[in-house]
């Protein structure tokens, strides 16, 4: 019987012929990630413990990445002190990859050539499945967790099943891949593709570039999945050369006749830009039905939303412009390289010109606990991933989902818009 | 602690309690006790208030849904509760929840139960008594290895077993 990826990156990391749906193994981690928000702080106490008493010590040392992103730079004085302790323990653990403040861990991990097509990667952050956009199987899992993986260098799975999403036809203008995943998950729900693996392909989702690619990824978390999984094809191979990570790997694909718990097929020529409405992700609408709401703050960033693509598109409707007097553009360039990309190339010129606010790349306001945070009754369009009530500030706030292309439309004119029509 | 059968009071949640809503990233750069002082808040700001040693958490689908933060068990842990009940659970909420030995029920009908209710749940047969309605619910028992993991009390504990057991101490 024929296999999916995640079958087959399972069957491969538990040293298996073959893994199918419902299965469990015990896998070999390839690369295993701790933010600063969920990671040392919380198993450094008991891992020393377990290195005293039984001389337990992490597995493989340059197979462990620590980023501290979610508290740079840091708002306060506690946030600053976590920092403080998650360089300091890695320094103390003689970790060499180590990452501060250069942007949501996601990115990092993408850029540094951790993102390898074929192999498991597990973070103490839920949206560790971007990596899915290599044909990597990322995961999110807790810090107890991760102490174990850090001593064994193992973690039991169950193999989940997979739920066959294509995407054929082409992207209309200013319609982007955050419109796919939104329109994803409006259609699985925020739950429909729990405990599973959603594995993306067609015409529309092989034309993406990675920076786009990792955007629909991201969000498969947001279904309820364990990962978001894409074949690795000639666009993955490119961007590994580029950042001098060219070297072999094992591509993955499916099997032609590998078994689904359910399939979707989406006509990208048809897709309008999609907006999730407060509180949930999968409260999805086409930009149509929400035109005109009333928007103060615009936020572009995060590990979803601010990567070179968004920024460039933003750019391109704000150019010459200026945001509406009523409305605040926050930026955040999703890693310390694309800031200094969009710097060379004219992009965040254009931007602040604009009226934008550029900021850190950092996933501050994304969660709510600094840079830009919103107040009562604020409402917010934001390239982020979650419009969870209180999510990005006061429970009051309202969070709106969008594209980089929507979110920049609607800065021109204070209220949700469509960004097709700015042509 | 007998995992097999837990009696508590019940706290009734709705569908898609997020992480985010059980434990707000606003309290997460402090303590466990002051992440625990706003367990649940986002849902029912009077939640830590009401809460009693050994009372159940009953919720309906996608409990703990979004973030891997363990501080949302842990805080659900830490203010007492004994239990979590919920008609499906996000995955890694679930995980998180035996791998700090709070014990998580997936019952598919939770429809009976109302706040306050008292309950009887017998976790090694799948049978939740509703002693204040007379009413009861069946579903599957906890699986046994996850139940070998809650009887440890954890991952941490059953992974310090397996050391113990490699050092021969």
């Amino acid at each position: 019987m024929g296999q999916t990826i995640a079958e087959k990156i399972l069957a491969g990391r538990s040293g298996q012929p073959d893994a199918k749906a419902g299965d469990m193994v015990v896998a070999k981690v390839d690369c295993a990630m701790l933010d600063d928000i969920l990671g040392p702080r919380f198993l450094a106490e008991q891992m020393d413990r377990l290195t005293e008493r039984f001389g337990a010590d992490i597995w493989d040392r340059d197979r462990v990445v620590v980023v501290s992103d979610h508290y740079t730079p840091s708002g306060t004085a506690s946030q600053a002190n976590i920092v403080k302790f998650t360089r300091d323990w890695a320094a103390r653990h003689r970790l060499s990859h180590y990452f501060e403040g250069l942007g949501p861990c996601h990115q990092i991990l993408a850029e540094n050539g951790f993102d390898v097509p074929g192999t498991l990667q597990v973070g103490t952050d839920s949206h560790t499945c971007t990596a899915g956009a290599f044909g990597c199987l990322g995961t999110g899992i807790g810090t107890t967790e991760m102490l174990s993986v850090l001593l064994t260098g193992e973690i039991w799975l169950r193999v989940p099943e997979s739920i066959d999403i294509q995407w054929h036809g082409k992207l209309p203008e200013y319609v982007m891949a955050k419109d796919i995943a939104l329109r994803s998950i409006g259609e699985t729900g925020h739950s429909g593709a729990t405990y599973m693996s959603m594995e993306f392909s067609g015409g529309a989702v092989t034309e993406l570039t990675m920076d786009e690619r990792m955007c629909v990824a991201n969000m498969a978390v947001e279904a309820g999945a364990k990962c978001g999984l894409m074949a690795a094809d000639g666009e993955t191979d490119r961007y590994l050369e580029a950042i001098g990570r060219g070297e072999r790997y094992t591509p993955v694909s499916a099997d032609g006749d590998a078994v689904y718990a359910a399939r979707y097929s989406f006509d990208a020529g048809a897709l309008a830009p999609q907006v999730a409405c407060p509180h949930e992700v999968d409260n999805v609408f086409d930009i149509d039905a929400m035109d005109g709401t009333p928007i103060r703050r615009v936020y572009i960033g995060s590990c979803t939303g601010g990567r070179m693509s968004d920024l460039e598109m933003a750019a391109r409707l704000l150019k010459g412009k200026k945001v509406d007097s009523g409305c605040k553009l926050l930026v955040s360039p999703a890693s310390q390289k694309i800031w200094l990309e969009a710097v060379k190339k004219g992009v965040l010129e254009t931007l602040a010109e604009a009226g934008a606010t550029i900021l850190a790349p950092t996933c501050g306001a994304c969660l709510g606990v600094h840079s830009g945070v919103i107040a009562d009754g604020e409402c917010c369009v934001s390239t982020t991933n979650r419009n969870f009530k209180g999510r990005m500030g006061s429970p009051e706030g309202k969070v709106y989902l969008a594209s980089a292309a929507t979110a920049a439309a609607t800065a021109l004119h204070g209220r949700l818009s469509d960004p097709r029509k700015e042509w | 602690m007998d995992w097999q059968r837990i009696e508590g009071r019940a706290h009734r949640f709705g569908d898609h309690i997020n992480t985010d809503q059980i434990s707000p990233a606003q309290f997460m750069e402090l303590s466990n006790e002051e992440i625990a002082a706003h367990a649940m808040t986002g849902a029912d700001a009077d939640f830590p208030k009401k809460v009693r040693k050994g009372d159940i958490i009953v919720a309906g689908k996608n409990f703990g849904s979004g973030s891997s933060r363990e501080t949302a068990p842990l805080a659900i842990k830490e203010c007492g509760v004994s239990l979590v009940i919920a008609e499906f659970f996000a995955r890694i909420f679930y995980r998180n929840c035996i791998n700090i030995g709070l014990p998580a029920l997936i019952v598919p009908d939770t429809s009976g139960i109302g706040d306050g209710d008292r309950l009887d749940v017998r976790l090694g047969e799948g049978i939740v008594l509703n002693l204040t309605t007379g009413g009861s619910r069946k579903c599957a028992p906890i699986p046994e290895s996850i139940m070998e993991l809650l009887n440890a009390g954890g991952l941490l504990q059953q992974m310090e077993q397996k050391l113990q057991r490699r050092v021969g101490l």
